[in-house]
């Protein structure tokens, strides 16, 4: 095949790419970047206002609230759901039997989909007739029997105070998918650097402190990562268990206030503004991990 | 075995029965609640033992607390009434199979551009591909579903359907690693018999790629299945709605009936389940190769 043959076959089996990229990503990118300067509701055009969306999201109070939400709720889940991970995949990487029987039961959660797991822990999370509650609360009073405290359980989705506990709870039991990861990065630690530390006398704390964590540095750094880019757009089960934030805005995150602005209350512009200012806060929050967590991280051939 | 490696195997077992339990609890408390009459109004602590009539009596009194219950479908009748489940569940399977026939018809032939095939600027491209999946979706949102609107076809399966046709970067990318790995003499040999590019693609390269097909179909199953957003922004009358926005809506509108929600959350997850045991291995292979969290 001559060369302008070999291009005119690249560009045609990659065309619907190209249709795709151009419909759904370029021109999406550059309208959103004009609409965020200008008053749009849909009825009428869009009139360009300068940086008054900009200017007009640093004053509002539920945008601010929703970024604050965010970022305390990011700063608790990615940690919660790396460790709790972490963690069973230590467990389930111990020599024992029937393994692969306790990997499936911590795996399942994961693939549950994501509005019927919020339904089911809506009911979980019930403050009176709720699983979790049912439980603690026989705890709760043999405590209180016990020490004369006035514990009682918690309201979970309906005290603002739990909320953004309640839903890293629920986020603890979905990290399936890290686990495999975590797992499978467990698996080829070789066997050979465990066997010399402990020629060296190394205990377990040392081995897992200076063979496993690094070994599987990458991994943690990975899902650290997409666990950071995830949860700065968390939305679909705050919308179905704590419809527009509430109670109390506890749980209106950046992505619900975004999606209300933009669809309930056609604020397009403002809107769109608002996914700039989350696009930087992901960019800048990926660079700042980059920047803080890369000399931990351990590439494999590098040397330690 | 030794005295101390049998202590810490038994510890160990006992740690992982205890966690497990209480990752499989709430599916159990799923199933119960769908099958207990009238659970939002029962005492606590709930029953957890199903049994016929005459034997939950004696069973209570054995346990010395409300310990069975006798089930029931009534929820499920219920719940499968109030709102047209059935419907729900005919919408997503089709918007789910179509997405997982454009996904691979799509994906595989762009990533076939992109690996087997070599041209100029083709890296390029694909780099670029690659950097855009970076961009959050709020950003790319509203424009196009403004086109769509335009196009007319918001309330229409075009939206969550159409997209799929045109290759999704993810996928592409999880094609062209697999497409990789085929030996280029056997691609060359069908050149030199005059297979055309689309005859290669077709004979040769799709039959090698089956491991790659099965990740890539299931994981566009469950993303169609699963799929929240996409259904809330452009469905608007029910006659069209996925069972997500159904169970969705179902939660704003009754979500006081614990029983009738949870028997429609039941449906909708056991065939994710069922699907699960069936390809136990595509699962966990995906999660690896691609690093993607179901």
């Amino acid at each position: 095949m001559n060369r302008s043959k070999e291009w005119r076959a690249g560009l045609l089996f990659i065309s619907p790419f190209l249709v795709g990229f151009t419909l759904f990503t370029i021109y999406p990118v550059a309208a959103s970047i004009y609409y965020s300067f200008c008053d749009f509701d849909m009825v009428r055009s869009a009139r360009p206002v300068g940086l008054a969306n900009y200017a007009n999201l640093l004053k509002d109070e539920r945008f601010l609230r929703g970024l604050w939400n965010t970022a305390v709720f990011t700063a608790f889940t990615v940690p919660a759901t790396m460790l709790t991970a972490l963690a069973l995949a230590l467990l389930l990487n111990m020599k024992l039997k029937g393994q692969a029987f306790y990997r499936t039961l911590f795996f399942l959660p994961s693939i549950v989909p994501v509005v019927a797991s919020s339904v089911l822990w809506l009911w979980l999370l019930n403050p009176d007739y709720g699983l979790l509650n049912t439980l603690l609360r026989p705890v709760l009073e043999a405590v209180n029997a016990a020490a004369g405290t006035a514990l009682r359980p918690p309201g979970w989705l309906v005290d603002p105070d739990y909320t953004k506990a309640a839903l890293v709870l629920m986020s603890a039991w979905g990290v399936g998918g890290s686990l495999i990861l975590y797992l499978a990065a467990l698996g080829d630690v070789p066997v050979q650097l465990y066997e010399a530390a402990e020629i060296d006398g190394a205990g377990a704390w040392h081995k897992a402190r200076h063979i496993t964590l690094p070994m599987i540095s990458p991994v943690l750094f990975f899902t650290l990562i997409m666990g950071l880019i995830g949860t700065l757009q968390y939305f679909s089960q705050a919308w179905i268990m704590t419809p527009n934030g509430q109670p109390g805005d506890a749980t209106l995150f950046y992505a619900l206030y975004l999606f209300a602005n933009a669809f309930l209350y056609l604020r397009m512009g403002y809107a769109s503004a608002q996914a700039w200012i989350l696009f930087v806060v992901i960019v800048a929050a990926t660079v700042a991990v980059f920047r803080t967590t890369r000399r931990f991280v351990h590439y494999g051939g590098e040397g330690t | 075995m030794t005295r101390r490696s049998l202590a810490g195997s038994i510890l160990g077992h006992a740690v992982l029965a205890a966690l497990s339990f209480a990752y499989v609890l709430p599916f159990a408390w799923l199933v119960t609640t769908s099958l207990q009459p009238d659970v939002e109004r029962s005492r606590t602590p709930p029953a957890f033992v199903p049994a016929p009539a005459a034997a939950a009596e004696a069973i209570d009194r054995a346990a010395g607390f409300h310990a069975a219950y006798e089930p029931t479908l009534v929820h499920y009748s219920k719940g499968l009434t109030r709102v047209p489940v059935l419907l729900f569940v005919r919408n997503t399977l089709l918007v789910a199979t179509l997405s997982v026939l454009g996904t691979i018809l799509s994906s595989s032939l762009v990533a076939y551009g992109f690996s087997i095939l070599r041209w100029r600027g083709r890296d390029a491209i694909f780099f670029t591909m690659l950097a855009t999946m970076m961009l959050p979706g709020q950003v790319t949102m509203i424009p196009v579903f403004l086109i769509w609107r335009q196009l007319g076809l918001v309330d229409t399966f075009a939206p969550l359907v159409v997209p799929a046709f045109l290759g999704s970067p993810f996928f592409i990318f999880l094609f062209r690693q697999f497409f990789l790995t085929i030996p280029r003499d056997l691609v060359e040999a069908a050149r030199m018999d005059g297979a055309g590019e689309l005859r290669i693609w077709a004979g040769l390269v799709m039959p090698l790629s089956t491991p790659a097909i099965a990740t890539v179909g299931l994981f566009a199953f469950l993303g169609a299945w699963n799929d929240f957003l996409g259904p809330l922004i452009y469905l608007a009358d029910q006659s069209r709605y996925t069972l997500s926005l159904g169970l969705a809506m179902f939660r704003t509108q009754y979500g006081n009936e614990y029983g009738q929600m949870m028997a429609v959350a039941t449906l909708m997850v056991i065939p994710i389940i069922v699907l699960f045991f069936f390809a136990q291995k595509t699962f966990i292979q995906g999660i690896k190769t691609s690093g993607m969290k179901v």
